[in-house]
């Protein structure tokens, strides 16, 4: 069917009728030379027209985009790294403020121990020589008492003295020598 | 059932555009597939979006533009970053009609070596003309290796002359052969299937399993066969263009 076709096609064309059915042992097809020219024209038209299309839009429009994404990523890592970088500077102030918060915080808590030291310090010496007056008040008031007992003492020992003297003798003893006589059995 | 590889490659005329001289300018089947390439490449490269993250057809049109300019920086230098567009599109061209010529009832372009041959003097030309205009006379240093002793200079410098001007022939028979010898072979294997089938019945079915596994090998290769020779002519295109950027290696 396509060969009658291709003959027919052939006897329209005109002078060129043997060669379209040549290859019945005639000449083969790639080296028949009456469709020389037409092949020829048909590639310059087609092969200019392709290199125009290629040269004129198409690569410029393909390799625009390819540039285009190429900057596009390198603009992207140099945004990336430039984030980067501040995020690092800005760590990097966020521990030094960190470490100054901590020096000034050991610095006054330090400074408050020594104040509280310190006056804990005063109050207790106040205390001291509170208690120590206080003591020596107490040591007194003793010496006194012990003093006011002791006189008592005497007195009460003359009074017994007395009285053992009236029931033994029966008579009043008189009451200096009875005195002088417990002053000096309580020397004694 | 005959087996015909040939018929694939044959020109059919759509419709005539002209006469040169006693030439008729037809537009073929030929031309219609080259307008079908260029037609698949511009929509790839320009239908595709410019996202910052890339869909999949954009991501063909930047691997294909990235893979072009990056074989063009490896052999040829920044400099030859100039040719940028020249070698695309010649890569592209060929890559994208091999790859469309794989498909079957397809007609395959490079399978002229009139066309082939085309593009090889479009690079031939490029080459000697850009070299002179840029170096002058320097340029014909390709033909002097620095190095060779004095005595074996001339016969070096013969084959090297002559290995130049056979550029365009090794350049456009590589890539034209390729294509057309791939092709005969998977027509012939596809072939078999059909021809044991229709002759023996029932039993060539069967065994038709055998040359139909040998297709889809075929076809695979093929398809590989179909980018690598782009890409072989793609490379070849900046080597020699590297000769003219800085001859005298």
């Amino acid at each position: 069917m396509a060969e009658s076709h291709g003959e027919a096609k052939g006897q329209a064309a005109g002078a060129h009728t043997e060669a379209e059915g040549g290859h019945h042992g005639g000449t083969f097809p790639p080296f028949d030379s009456s469709n020389y020219a037409s092949q020829l024209v048909s590639l310059a038209i087609a092969f200019v027209a392709l290199y125009l299309i290629v040269s004129r839009i198409a690569l410029p429009r393909v390799g625009g985009t390819i540039d285009a994404r190429q900057n596009k990523i390198e603009g992207d890592l140099a945004e990336a790294q430039k984030l980067k970088d501040e995020s690092d500077a800005a760590l990097k102030a966020y521990e030094t403020e960190l470490a100054n918060a901590r020096a000034n915080a050991q610095a006054i808590g330090n400074e408050t121990r020594e104040k509280l030291n310190a006056a804990s310090e005063v109050e207790r010496k106040a205390l001291e020589e509170k208690l120590a007056a206080k003591l020596a008040d107490a040591e007194k008031q003793i010496a006194t008492t012990r003093t006011n007992a002791m006189s008592n003492v005497r007195g009460i020992a003359a009074d017994a003295a007395g009285a053992i003297v009236q029931q033994l003798a029966g008579v009043t003893p008189d009451a200096n020598a009875v005195n002088s006589a417990v002053d000096a059995s309580l020397k004694g | 059932m005959k087996i015909d590889p040939i018929h694939q490659f044959n020109i059919e005329p759509l419709f005539t555009l002209g006469h040169i001289g006693n030439h008729t300018i037809a537009f073929t089947n030929s031309s219609l597939y080259m307008f079908i390439a260029v037609l698949l490449i511009a929509l790839l490269m320009l239908a595709s979006g410019r996202d910052l993250v890339p869909g999949r057809l954009q991501s063909v049109a930047e691997i294909s533009y990235e893979f072009v300019a990056t074989t063009i920086r490896s052999t040829a230098g920044s400099e030859g970053m100039k040719f940028f567009p020249l070698i695309f599109s010649i890569f592209m061209f060929l890559c994208v009609s091999n790859l469309v010529g794989v498909i079957p009832y397809t007609f395959t372009i490079s399978s002229h070596l009139i066309v082939t041959a085309a593009l090889a003097l479009l690079v031939f030309f490029t080459v000697l003309f850009y070299g002179l205009y840029k170096n002058g006379l320097k340029f014909f240093k390709i033909f002097v290796p620095s190095g060779v002793p004095i005595y074996i200079l001339p016969l070096v410098m013969f084959i090297e002359v002559l290995s130049f001007f056979l550029r365009p022939v090794s350049h456009s028979v590589r890539l034209f052969a390729n294509m057309l010898a791939g092709h005969i072979a998977l027509k012939v294997f596809a072939g078999f299937v059909a021809m044991l089938g229709f002759s023996l019945g029932a039993l060539g079915w069967v065994g038709g399993v055998l040359p139909l596994a040998l297709t889809i090998a075929l076809y695979a290769l093929e398809l590989l066969v179909a980018f690598l020779q782009a890409y072989v002519f793609a490379i070849l295109t900046c080597i020699y263009l590297n000769d003219a950027i800085h001859p005298g290696h």
